[in-house]
């Protein structure tokens, strides 16, 4: 089982759909750059183990990344990623049975130096056993005025397969092989990073997307009025729109404290061709204390307006062309709480490790939906008239990073 | 709504044309390269903890209907 | 469209400055920046042997990763007469002393807490380093540090040392 977007990877970056005209101008830029040089990200690996409790949804598992420069131009890096889900949540329990299921991601990528600009490239493949996605990225950045600028142009590209699990007459979870569906994914994005004065930097990002293909999720059904039937009301199948257009914006700015501290202020605007209108506004303060120890502290506001197609419970059948239900594109808002602590440390007697930490993070969710409710609710307060669902999680990291 | 990829393209270009004077041509910086000692700090660093920052991302994008504008890169120390 | 090339390319060219190349062969500006053990060094006192001068901070990688290569070669060329001088650009070197006790140089390590030396000098990346001849000019000046750079300073301080 999935949710569509779980197996989308998020975080990036691509190229290559560059006129003629343009990638003239930014040959001529790389060729006439002076002679000076960017930096290439540290060489560094990272354990993290991480866990997300809530809404009767269970998935934890293993991320790790390793990265290291090769030569004085190339840094590679590669990620392993899982997560093992079990869920029984509000949506498996209206329509399906509890289930348990591995995700498994890899990714490679490559960034290379040249002069002031990097170009990376990258691929990130997920599988799991009703969704694979594939994804390449292509981006090059660009340090500019003095290296206080940095512009970064990406393209990402992605493919997915998706399939249905059905259950066998010996009860074995298998794909139906009447179900083989296409998604496509493209990213097109513009990054820029500012030196504003000797303690601030703003960031900006903007991201087009497009998605075409099958949009929707195989296990989710709609849920319309019918009076006289044992709930109140009926399931159907979702109809969603084959293609969407997303445009996300926003805004970050970085300060440094003079007592040796950060404080974060972030701002994202998103808008997209299912008419899904969601701000996202975000405070971090970041705290070194006692030589070894840095905390940090973040608070995290979201709020979104429900797809134009989707309703909690139509009124009717095939009430119109398209229909949702999933409660990612439903009216809501959430706050995010969140704290980390790290111990930095040297690791005596081991001299290729420059540095390393030990860190543990913990984030508590809490979303408000405003026009999703809990349809298992329907028999003690009629459909239609269940309390609207609100989910509490926990999510909690602890990772181990080492740099040499 | 949605910007179109044409629409997108001609700024892209005029970014570009934009990079294309900036890295060719370099006016004064106004913080000098000696004056950056606090972005070498690594919690000044957009991303200082990529598989956490990378997971939470995750956790959010699977859940919203919002996705992407999520990365950022850059912030030199004025090094090399 | 071709003309649309060409006409960039034109723009750019004309617009291309000489960077990372050799310094105007001016005289070197004077100074004169309390050093690591307690003294006053000024640049005068040097007059008659080649100087280098390596701008630095201990938050700068490709600095930190210059330094032990900056010392093997004053330990070569020092009784050649020849100097390197470190001036640390930092506000406060608290941290720069740090790591110099954990990886120590024998070249005198100047600091220029207000960045009156890096204004004088136009440092406009870091690492910078410039070097100076007997009679007090500058002859080279470098930018940023890349393995292999060291290459380029020994070139330049051989001849400068024959002169």
């Amino acid at each position: 089982m999935q949710l569509t977007r779980e197996a989308r990877c998020a975080h990036t970056r691509g190229s290559a759909g560059l006129s003629p005209f343009t990638r003239t101008l930014l040959t001529l830029c790389l060729i006439a750059a002076p002679a000076l040089a960017g930096v290439l990200p540290e060489d560094r690996a990272d354990v993290l183990w991480h866990s997300y409790n809530g809404g009767d949804i269970t998935i934890q598992g293993p991320s790790v990344l390793v990265r290291k420069k090769v030569g004085d131009n190339l840094s590679l890096s590669a990620s392993y990623y899982e997560d093992m889900i079990s869920s029984a949540s509000i949506d498996v329990k209206l329509s399906a049975s509890p289930y348990h299921e591995t995700r498994k991601q890899e990714s490679v990528g490559a960034d290379y130096l040249h002069g002031k600009s990097t170009y990376s490239a990258g691929f990130i493949t997920s599988k799991e056993p009703d969704y694979k996605a594939n994804t390449s990225y292509f981006s090059v950045s660009q340090d500019m005025f003095g290296d206080l600028t940095t512009l970064t142009l990406g393209y990402r590209r992605g493919w997915d397969q998706v399939f249905r699990d059905i259950k066998t007459p010996q009860g074995v979870l298998e794909n139906d092989p009447t179900f083989h569906q296409r998604a496509d994914h493209r990213g097109y994005s513009l990054s820029l990073t500012q030196i504003l004065t000797r303690n601030a930097i703003l960031g900006f990002n903007y991201e087009l997307l497009t998605d075409q293909g099958y949009l929707a999720n195989p296990y989710r059904e709609i849920r319309f009025l019918s009076p006289g039937q044992g709930r109140g009301f009926m399931l159907a199948e979702q109809v969603y729109p084959n293609t969407r257009t997303s445009n996300a914006a926003s805004v970050q700015l970085k300060y440094y404290l003079p007592y040796r501290a950060a404080l974060t202020g972030q701002y994202r605007f998103f808008h997209d061709t299912w008419g899904v209108l969601a701000h996202t506004v975000e405070l971090d303060y970041t705290h070194p204390v006692w030589k070894h120890w840095i905390f940090d502290g973040s608070l995290r506001y979201y709020r979104q307006s429900a797809a134009d197609f989707y309703s909690d419970l139509f009124p009717r059948a095939n009430y119109q062309n398209f229909m949702g239900r999933d409660r990612e594109l439903a009216a809501f808002h959430s706050y995010t709480l969140g704290a980390g602590a790290s111990y930095q440390f040297a690791v005596p007697g081991v001299r290729w490790i420059s540095k390393s930490s030990a860190n543990v993070r913990v984030d508590h969710l809490m979303v408000d939906y405003s026009d999703f409710r809990n349809a298992l609710l329907a028999g003690s307060y009629g459909a239609g008239n269940e309390p609207l669902y609100r989910l509490n999680a926990n999510i909690f990291q602890v990772f181990v990073s080492i740099w040499f | 709504m949605g910007v179109s990829p044409v629409k997108l393209m001609r700024a892209v270009t005029a970014a570009l044309l934009l990079a294309a004077l900036a890295g060719c041509a370099a006016p004064t910086p106004w913080v000098k390269p000696y004056e950056r000692e606090h972005f070498a700090d690594p919690i000044m660093s957009f991303n200082r903890d990529p598989v956490s920052s990378t997971y939470l991302q995750h956790v959010f994008e699977t859940r919203e209907g919002a996705h992407g504008a999520t990365g950022s890169v850059g912030g030199g120390c004025g090094c090399n | 469209m071709k003309n649309r090339i060409a006409a960039i390319a034109a723009t750019l060219a004309i617009a291309l400055p000489a960077l990372a190349g050799s310094a105007g062969g001016g005289p070197a500006p004077q100074f004169t920046l309390s050093a690591r053990g307690g003294r006053d060094v000024s640049l005068a006192q040097y007059h008659g042997q080649v100087v280098m001068i390596n701008f630095w901070a201990s938050w700068c990688g490709p600095c930190r990763q210059e330094m032990p290569l900056l010392e093997s070669i004053y330990k070569k060329y020092n009784k050649l007469g020849f100097t390197l001088l470190g001036v640390n650009v930092e506000p406060d070197s608290q941290a720069a002393d740090d790591w110099l006790k954990a990886t120590p140089v024998t070249f005198p390590i100047l600091y220029d807490k207000e960045s009156k030396v890096s204004k004088l000098y136009d440092v406009a990346g870091m690492p910078s380093t410039v070097i100076i001849d007997r009679r007090g000019k500058l002859r080279m000046l470098h930018r940023g540090y890349k393995p292999g750079d060291e290459n380029e300073y020994l070139d330049s301080i051989r001849s400068l040392i024959r002169e």
